[in-house]
Order: structure tokens, then sequence, then C-alpha cells
């Protein structure tokens, strides 16, 4: 778990880690220049840097980010969320970038996801087109890439999660902040760096009123073990 | 060494959607400027540097925005370099 100053969503992601799944944490500061053994780097949400210049702007220079890029290389898991998602594509670990929602208000709320990728080591414990339920909180998470990168996209499967609604319909309507193709999350040419606006560790636990994001933690987990076992 | 200004300005693309932009053209319509048919808003960065002189300015300014003041992806820049008249140098 990387904390830069100004991350807020650490201590969330990490209880959904320990004490919900039982598995070894290991918190990196943005100083450390080693992961420290980690067999997935996860850069949670928050306001890095005080998203100064940009959000993420700062933060992808940041001394444990050259580790990051490196093990992003190497093949590591890496998954972004919220801000994470916004460092990832300043640090091009991603294409596109985060701007302004649309209504420019900040956004806290509820939404839907289809999956429609389940073969990755973030979604196997999913189903491909299954909804999940998963809320928001951003004021600048509209996805932009110019169109040959989304078209790009589009055709490697580098889509993983669009808003819907309840029945897993992408609709203008269901889009919380003008996302193009209503993007909510996308996973790089490899499938090993993931990039989401949406806040799985706010619903991992039933007092979270959804425990619909313990799945993408559930995968991630097994995916690192089976990483180890091979 | 020579103090320079370089005055950098930072705008979305044309491309890009800017609320920002379209809100305050419907404020400026609400004030009655009903002439006003476009408003961009960017934004506008103040470097202050010591260089040898003005053309190594500019060779670093332009390195800075590609690398930092501007995101290629979303971002235009323009800049303008200027004597630095409020160095005390």
């Amino acid at each position: 778990m990387v904390v830069f100053p100004g991350t807020w969503s650490d201590r969330d992601c990490g209880w959904v880690i320990d004490q919900v799944l039982g598995a070894e944490l290991r918190y990196l500061w943005h100083k450390d220049a080693d992961l420290k053994g980690c067999d997935c780097v996860i850069l949670p949400g928050g306001f890095a840097y005080g998203d100064y210049l940009r959000t993420g702007a700062i933060a992808r220079f940041a001394p444990v980010m050259e580790k990051v890029i490196e093990f992003a290389d190497q093949g590591g898991l890496v998954w972004g969320i919220c801000n994470g998602f916004q460092i990832l594509c300043e640090a091009d670990l991603l294409p596109g970038a985060l701007i302004r929602n649309s209504s420019l208000e900040f956004r806290c709320e509820w939404t839907h996801l289809v999956v429609e990728r389940a073969d990755l080591p973030f979604t196997s414990g999913c189903e491909e087109r299954e909804v999940l339920r998963i809320p928001i909180s951003h004021g600048e998470g509209s996805y932009f890439a110019d169109p040959a990168t989304l078209s790009r996209l589009e055709q490697n499967g580098q889509v993983v999660f669009r808003y819907s609604d309840v029945e897993g319909r992408v609709r203008p309507n269901a889009n919380p902040n003008g996302s193009l193709h209503s993007i909510a999350g996308i996973v790089n040419e490899r499938g090993n760096v993931l990039g989401m606006m949406p806040h799985p560790e706010r619903c991992a636990e039933p007092e979270l009123g959804g425990t619909d994001g313990l799945k993408l933690f559930r995968s991630v987990m097994h995916s690192a073990v089976e990483v180890l076992t091979v | 060494m020579t103090a320079i200004v370089a005055r950098v300005i930072v705008t979305p693309k044309p491309a890009v959607n800017d609320p920002q932009g379209i809100t305050v053209r419907q404020g400026l319509a609400t004030l009655g400027f009903g002439e006003v048919t476009d408003v961009r808003v960017g934004k506008y960065i103040e470097v202050r540097l010591d260089v040898r002189n003005e053309k190594e300015a500019r060779e670093r300014v332009e390195a800075m925005c590609r690398q930092l003041l501007a995101n290629h992806v979303i971002e235009d820049y323009s800049f303008d370099v200027d004597t630095d008249g409020r160095s005390s140098k």
C-alpha cells in the first residue's frame, strides 16, 4: 500500500487486506526506494501532494514510483484506485487522463459497473458481464483519451469496468462523470496494471452496505498466491 | 547569468470537454455578455530562472512544459520569456 502525503484511503484498503482477508499488508512511504517484497502494489485514493498542478502530476515523480514502474514493467500487479488511477495515467503506465467531472460536482455516490474482463488477476472472482455495486468519490474522474487511443483500448479489450445501470446496460444517465465510453476502469495491454475510479474498499464488508468490492481484493490475493506457487 | 521570467499558458485541448469554460460562458451570458461564443479555462504559470541567455531559457521551459507543466493528453501550452525586471540581481 503506497502512501503519499495527502493519501486518504490507505487505511481503508489496508483494513480489507489484513483484517477482512487476513493477508499480509505492508505500507510503502512515498520516499521508500524499495517495495519490501510486495506481490501487489496498491495506489489508493486521496489527494497525493494535494493534487497540485493536476491530479497525480507530482506524485508520479515520488521516489517510490520509480520502483513501482520497474515492478509493473516486470509484470508485477499494480492496482490504482481513484487518485491511484490518476497517478498511473500521469506516470504513463496507463493511457489517457482523468479530467474534471462534466457536472463540475464532486460525486460521492453508489454506481453500478459492468465487468467486461473477468480473466484478469484483479477480476478472476467475477463473472463476465457481472454487475458490481461500488461507490465513487471524486471530482476529477472523467476519463479522456484521443480517438485512436480509445479505439485501441476497445479493440484490445482493455476496458475492464463501465458505468452501467443495475441491469448492466451502459447508458448516458448511468455515467456519473462524463467519462468517454462510460469507462470506469482500464487495464494495460499486458493485463497487470489496473486503474479504476470507484472505491472497492468502501464496500468490502456487509456493515458498509455492500460486499462487491471484496471480490476484487479476493481475486488479487488469490492471483498473487498463484504467481508465488507457479 | 541572466534573470528570466517565463509566462506559461496551459489550456485544455480543443477536443477535451471543458465544463468550467461552459459554466463561465453561461455565467457571462447571464450577466448580459451575449456576444461570448466560447470560453476555455486554463492555467497561468510564472517561472523565474537564471540562465545564460534567452535561447537556453526557451529550451529549459519547453522541457518543463513537456515533462510536468502540461499533460500532453489533455492540454496544450504556450509561453513567452522576458528579462525579469523584478529580480534584484
